[in-house]
């Protein structure tokens, strides 16, 4: 007996050992679903020698409440721009010493250095940027994507064959843009405003799902689903010839996602080998080449494929606004929360 | 070692095991649905009961606290799938359990194993089936279309629907349904059921007035197995109601997941837990009034 | 048909027409979607729900993949400690509970054993969610070991006790009559023949370990994804076979754990028909 507990001892030590004591040569990277290249992931343990452990999430809420919760492990997150100003309140990240001293950090573009979210770049290094709004199967479909009341209020081509982002932050900031008010409103009127529009679009909405949007514009459960820039030019290549994203003229939502070390990452070096990696245009441009978004880094459009150059969904004409969403205060946030809950329902 | 040294050592594992990591987390969780959320996650060390007040009456966007009915239709639908559920697999298990239990012994054992096994598998796993099964150009489109029910490129259009959550629910739970019923119709004594047919009982007669009264035990108890889990499923409306239909589940788990609202996840999970307490008493009810039925049965009989 | 009133020779008043059909169909209901599940793994189709040829390519694509691997060792970390505790913490309950002769807190120590099967899955991954958060537990696959060892002590629990009531006390005072103390009466005759119950409490209790998916996945933290969470993220994100595929693996993984397990029991049974 006294055997048996002394292995059973040693067995448990050696879980917490493989459980915490991974500080040399292991990443845990947290990053949205579909926006991490293999290629990328071996090009960094080969050359670095580190191995990186993939997890996954579909929208910033999840990040946020993931952290919140207390799962720590990770070492870096790829929050959007305000959820990077609202964990560095919250006091979920930590900072990361000499961003602007890593050495592939003079290829990041001047705008994009010490930005509003960051700036001291204290915590974050830039991941990819884009956009928000929404993409249709053009066969099936008579509009043209003009204008965002193709989206809020559906015709009978598009009543529950229509999907939607399971997480608020876009949709409300849609919803803003269609309604001409402003993103962070603290004006209960234009949120009531903004929930009308949405219960009104949920009779048409088949599902709401941030995952899996591309299988579901294919497979032709639904042919409009909200959607981003870059993924759904992803879905072209794939095979999804006559997806269209579009632009309408109220505009669409801009974000600008960042590599951050949450607090409790285990493996901080690694996580700024993984930034440095990142910011050296080939690199980044490997990264753009399969998620289609567009970088911070300009050198890189040296790498990039033609079929990047050539991407016609993450063109953006001269006359939409792009209108970058921000972090909100409480107050505003309550009823983004409220509006949302009552919405899902 | 004394017998009582004996018995403690014994038992205080499990004491401690259940009691910190099982009673721990449900006391606290009970004392989080009593205090004040923080906007971007976590709770204040405030006591507040909004959580509870939020069920029923929500201050909407103007700050008004009105009698808001959002919350009383997930829990109106919860109610109804799980008791559709829980109806459904009766129905679907009852003739099934009788018609196993009256079979030759060895073949008995084989077929009650046959429905545990799904029990054992993963539910998650036997969900995603349904979802190949009901999904857009899935398995039930493809036997339609070959059997000219429907069109080459049409759909039967089951998925994201109250019916599909309801389909997966009885899947996933048909085997608690049917062991119970299986355990109290094996106890029947055939011989009341010839001396029914004896007194001119035909078989519906005796389905109702013998079969259900003695198996009464196996039927509360199965339909309480069903009715709990389905009530606060989670798989079943998140796979395959879309994320549009909620259910007391997903909304718990949504408040964790991405709302960020602890207190009023808990208040919601510590009103499944009160069900589940009430469920509990009526089927303990329910077994006692049993016995004293079978008791007073066996005296008549006997005196 | 014979009339319900008369008393047939060939079907007898307890045999109800219909009730075999309906078995049938009972049995289809449960087996037809395991079966479409599994058959469609072996698509060669890039999507899960056309039908193009039989092939592997799934089954290959499955050992490539390293998250899956990490995954599936995650699982059986979790499984190989949490079922071990919970089998142990099992015995040691269900020795006292049918050997420890009368005493006070049976009825409580009873209840407190069921309580992880009567409270719903969600509201214990929740409150162990909060329970590690606010506590500041975070020791990885550890903090999934400790839930998972809470829910698998009933199952565990419930094998071995029935074991211990079917097993005739009478065996132990006889080895106490031929001068064996306790210890060596429990080790020489109580455990030996205890095993198969042990044995398929462990069982039960690995399976239950492996397949469970809600409670992980709200307690999951970095590098501890288990094989149903991973599961859970690629249904999500698109249906391909190979979801079929690692599904397959997993529903052969307890079916074969449990037939081990019934396979015990029904020896089991058979010993004390002879017995």
């Amino acid at each position: 007996m006294k055997k048996f507990a002394k292995t059973m001892m040693l067995a448990i030590g050696s879980v917490a050992v493989a459980a915490s004591a991974q500080a040399s040569g292991k990443l845990n990277l947290y990053n949205w679903t579909d926006y991490t290249p293999t290629e990328l992931i071996e090009k960094f343990e080969k050359e670095t020698g580190i191995e990186v452990t993939l997890d996954t999430y579909d929208s910033n809420e999840t990040l946020l409440a993931k952290l919140q919760s207390g799962a720590t492990g990770y070492d870096l997150v790829v929050p959007s721009q305000h959820f990077v100003d609202i964990m560095v309140k919250e006091g979920l990240l930590m900072k990361v010493d000499g961003i602007a001293d890593m050495p592939n950090y003079k290829y990041v573009d001047e705008r994009f250095r010490n930005p509003s979210w960051d700036p001291e770049q204290a915590y974050s290094t830039p991941y990819q940027m884009g956009s928000a709004s929404f993409a249709y199967r053009a066969n099936s479909y008579d509009g043209n994507g003009s204008s965002l009341k193709e989206f809020f209020e559906p015709n009978a081509a598009t009543c529950n064959k229509l999907a939607v982002f399971k997480s608020p932050d876009e949709v409300i900031n849609m919803a803003h843009l269609y309604l001409g008010s402003d993103f962070c409103s603290e004006d209960p009127k234009e949120m009531q405003a903004v929930l009308d529009v949405m219960m009104k679009q949920k009779e048409c909405v088949k599902v709401y799902s941030s995952e899996g949007i591309n299988d579901r514009l294919k497979s032709g459960d639904v042919v409009m689903h909200a959607h981003w820039d870059g993924f759904s030019q992803v879905g072209v290549w794939e095979g999804v010839d006559d997806l269209t994203y579009a632009y309408p003229k109220e505009g669409v939502v801009g974000w600008f996602d960042s590599l951050v070390v949450p607090n409790g990452a285990q493996n901080v070096e690694s996580a700024k080998a993984f930034m440095n990696f990142l910011m050296h245009p080939e690199n980044m441009a490997l990264l753009s080449n399969f998620a289609a978004y567009a970088n911070a880094i300009p050198e890189s459009v040296k790498y990039l494929s033609d079929d990047m150059k050539n991407a016609k969904n993450i063109q953006v004409p001269a006359d939409v606004p792009v209108k970058f969403g921000q972090a909100c205060n409480a107050k505003a946030q309550g009823l983004i929360d409220k509006v949302w809950t009552r919405v899902m329902q | 070692m004394s017998i009582k040294r004996l018995r403690l050592l014994g038992l205080l594992p499990t004491w401690v095991t259940i009691g910190v990591l099982m009673i721990g987390p449900l006391l606290i969780m009970a004392a989080v649905s009593l205090m004040e959320a923080n906007v971007y996650g976590g709770v204040h060390l405030r006591f507040d009961v909004s959580s509870y007040v939020q069920i029923l009456f929500d201050k909407n966007l103007f700050d008004e606290t009105e009698f808001n009915p959002a919350y009383l239709i997930i829990i109106m639908r919860s109610f109804m799938l799980a008791l559709g559920a829980t109806g459904l697999a009766l129905l679907i298990g009852f003739p099934a359990a009788y018609y196993i239990a009256r079979q030759p012994d060895h073949r008995k054992n084989l077929l009650v194993f046959l429905i545990t096994i799904p029990f054992w598998t993963n539910l998650l796993v036997r969900t995603f089936a349904w979802v190949i099964i009901l999904g857009r150009g899935g398995f039930m489109d493809q036997v339609g279309s070959f059997l000219n029910i429907i069109g080459p490129d049409e759909s039967i259009n089951l998925m994201y629907t109250n019916t599909a959550i309801l389909i997966g629910l009885v899947y996933s739970y048909l085997p608690l349904m049917v062991l119970p019923l299986y355990a109290s119709m094996e106890k029947m004594d055939v011989r009341l059921l010839e001396a029914g047919a004896d007194l001119y009982a035909n078989r519906y007669e005796l389905i109702r007035r013998i079969i259900v009264p003695l198996t009464m035990p196996g039927i509360i108890g199965g339909s309480i197995l069903v009715f709990v889990p389905c009530l606060g499923a989670f798989i079943a409306p998140d796979l395959l109601g879309g994320g549009k239909k909620l259910m007391l589940g997903s909304l718990v788990q949504l408040q964790f997941a991405t709302s960020r609202n602890w207190p009023f996840g808990a208040a919601i999970a510590m009103m499944l837990l009160a069900i589940v307490v009430i469920a509990l008493m009526v089927n303990a009810r329910a077994a006692r009034r049993h016995a004293v039925y079978e008791q007073t049965g066996a005296e008549a009989t006997h005196g | 048909m014979a009339s319900p009133h008369r008393k047939s020779k060939f079907r007898p008043i307890w045999d109800f027409p219909g009730f075999g059909g309906l078995s049938v169909g009972f049995f289809a209901f449960l087996y037809v979607p395991i079966l479409v599940l599994v058959a469609y793994s072996f698509n060669g189709s890039k999507f899960a729900m056309v039908w193009s040829e039989f092939s592997w390519r799934w089954y290959l694509k499955l050992l490539e993949n390293d998250d899956i691997h990490s995954a599936a060792i995650n699982s059986l970390i979790v499984a190989f400690f949490a079922a071990p505790a919970a089998t142990i913490m099992a015995t040691l309950a269900a020795l006292v509970m049918v050997r420890g002769g009368p005493f006070r807190s049976r009825a409580f120590t009873a209840g407190l054993i069921t309580l992880p099967l009567m409270v719903p899955e969600i509201v214990t991954a929740v409150a162990t969610l909060i329970f590690f958060a606010l506590l500041n537990i975070n020791l990885g696959l550890i903090n999934i070991i400790l839930a998972h060892t809470v829910f698998c002590i009933p199952f565990a629990y419930m094998p071995i006790r029935a074991a211990l009531e079917a097993m005739d006390p009478g065996l132990e005072v006889a080895a106490q009559d031929l001068y064996a103390d306790r210890w060596d009466a429990f080790r020489y005759v109580t455990l030996p023949l205890l095993t198969p119950g042990i044995m398929s409490g462990f069982m039960l209790a690995f399976v239950i370990s492996i397949d469970d998916f809600i409670i992980t996945l709200m307690v999951a933290g970095a590098g501890s994804t288990t094989l149903p969470v991973y599961i859970y993220s690629m249904i999500r994100t698109g249906v391909t076979p190979e979801v079929n595929a690692v599904s397959t693996l997993l529903l052969a993984v307890s079916v074969i754990l449990v037939s081990v397990y019934w396979l015990l029991s029904s020896a089991n049974r058979k010993g004390e028909a002879i017995g």
